[in-house]
């Protein structure tokens, strides 16, 4: 059971971070996964006074702060012209609306769940983190670091001209993924990204120029299969290893396609 | 800690430990329509209105309701009674113990959606848990009573 001993509403991010150095402190976003763990908190800081829960859209970006729901991302309209329609896909399938409409960004990436649609999408999409300490880096650098005391303040998301298309294996509607496959086309070259191996998701890229020359059926089977050679999957009590990698080849394949023949 | 939280229509001013979840909060004050399920944050049957969006107040701290305005079917009764009984007319309440979560999320879609198909409606109540009803009972009160809406505006 979670036991929180004093709760901060943060009023500066300098606040936060400087009280979420103590190791017995905790920064809460959506609160669903946390509370979910036998924690003993000093200091719950709470980040939701900071005006952090906006998605702003600037002609070359988009700022999407930590503590915007997953529900936000999927109603946004720009997100969704600019993502066509991948990014409500990705989030659609968690839980329920209820549950969306607490869950946060911040909260789903800072953690890097092995079972993260969020972190999958975000980074087939290319985009990067702004720490408060660390400054702006690739999501896809900092889903290999370790976790630290630094606070995620927003998701960057540049508008690229690409293509993305996001897909997701469930055993029961609403439950855990079994397997999370996010493809994006940007300048010609293609990027799978895999997650809930279980583990945090990784992100491979058209090396060998598969689709060099467009989608076709036989194309995105070359490159379906490339990355199930290079993707590590594991088992849990939701799948084994050789479904999830044979579910690699398929999800691709399928994402793949629904890129369509066309460059941007 | 010191929270002010207005529960339905009334405000409520008053000292809650830090780790109080708002699910605690309202069923100790007249909100026995908030029902504890899983604690998993999964099933829907504590659902709430928080500023009009349906939360899960079983993950929610009464802390950080301070100065929200929160939502519960004993304060929706006009408009709970309304819809309720085309759910009664499929027999679709079953056992009733999920029925208040789902209840309130229904008519968080109807005031999102007032015209939703069939299938934004089985996507928006995708987090109300029901173990008796096979949810088909509930699909057609619900579509019955928007069929229902229709027809009296006109």
């Amino acid at each position: 059971m979670l036991t929180i001993q004093e709760y901060v509403k943060a009023e500066s991010l300098e606040q936060a971070y400087e009280l979420n150095q103590k190791k017995t402190n905790r920064i809460i976003g959506g609160m669903l996964w946390m509370k979910m763990s036998p924690l003993n908190i000093r200091t719950a800081i709470d980040l939701s006074g900071l005006g952090l829960d906006k998605i702003e859209e600037t002609p070359e970006e988009f700022r999407i702060g930590c503590m915007v729901s997953l529900r936000q991302l999927e109603l946004h309209p720009g997100l969704a012209a600019y993502t066509q329609g991948s990014m409500k896909e990705s989030v659609r399938h968690i839980v329920g609306v209820q549950f969306r409409n607490l869950a946060t960004v911040g909260g789903s990436i800072f953690g890097r769940f092995g079972f993260s649609d969020v972190l999958t999408e975000f980074m087939a999409l290319g985009a990067e983190v702004e720490l408060f300490q660390g400054g702006r880096m690739s999501l896809e650098e900092f889903s290999r670091r370790n976790y630290d005391n630094d606070i995620l303040v927003r998701v960057i998301l540049k508008k690229f001209p690409q293509d993305s298309v996001y897909l997701s294996m469930r055993n029961t509607q609403t439950d855990f993924p079994v397997l999370t496959c996010a493809v994006t086309r940007r300048e010609e070259k293609v990027c799978a990204v895999i997650g809930a191996r279980p583990a945090r998701a990784v992100a491979i890229y058209d090396e060998a120029d598969l689709l060099k020359n467009g989608v076709t059926d036989a194309s995105a089977r070359a490159f379906a299969d490339y990355v199930a050679e290079h993707v590590v999957t594991g088992s849990n009590k939701r799948a084994q290893a050789q479904y999830r990698t044979h579910l690699v080849k398929v999800l691709t394949r399928r994402a793949c396609q629904g890129l369509g023949g066309e460059a941007k | 800690m010191k929270v002010t939280v207005t529960v339905n229509g009334r405000k409520i001013q008053e000292e809650v430990a830090c780790d109080l979840l708002l699910i605690d909060f309202l069923r100790s004050h007249g909100c026995p329509s908030v029902k504890r399920g899983c604690e998993t944050s999964n099933c829907g049957l504590c659902t709430v209105l928080m500023d009009g969006k349906p939360v899960l107040s079983c993950s929610v701290l009464t802390v950080r309701a301070d100065g929200h305005v929160i939502e519960t079917l004993e304060g929706l009764q006009e408009e709970a009674e309304e819809f309720g009984a085309f759910i009664a007319d499929q027999g679709a309440e079953q056992c009733g113990f999920c029925n208040p979560g789902f209840m309130m999320n229904a008519l968080a879609l109807f005031r999102e959606n007032p015209d939703p198909n069939e299938e934004e409606i089985k996507e928006y109540l995708a987090g109300n848990l029901c173990r008796c009803s096979g949810y088909e009972g509930q699909l057609r009160g619900i579509l019955n009573f928007l069929e229902w809406k229709k027809e009296a505006k006109q």
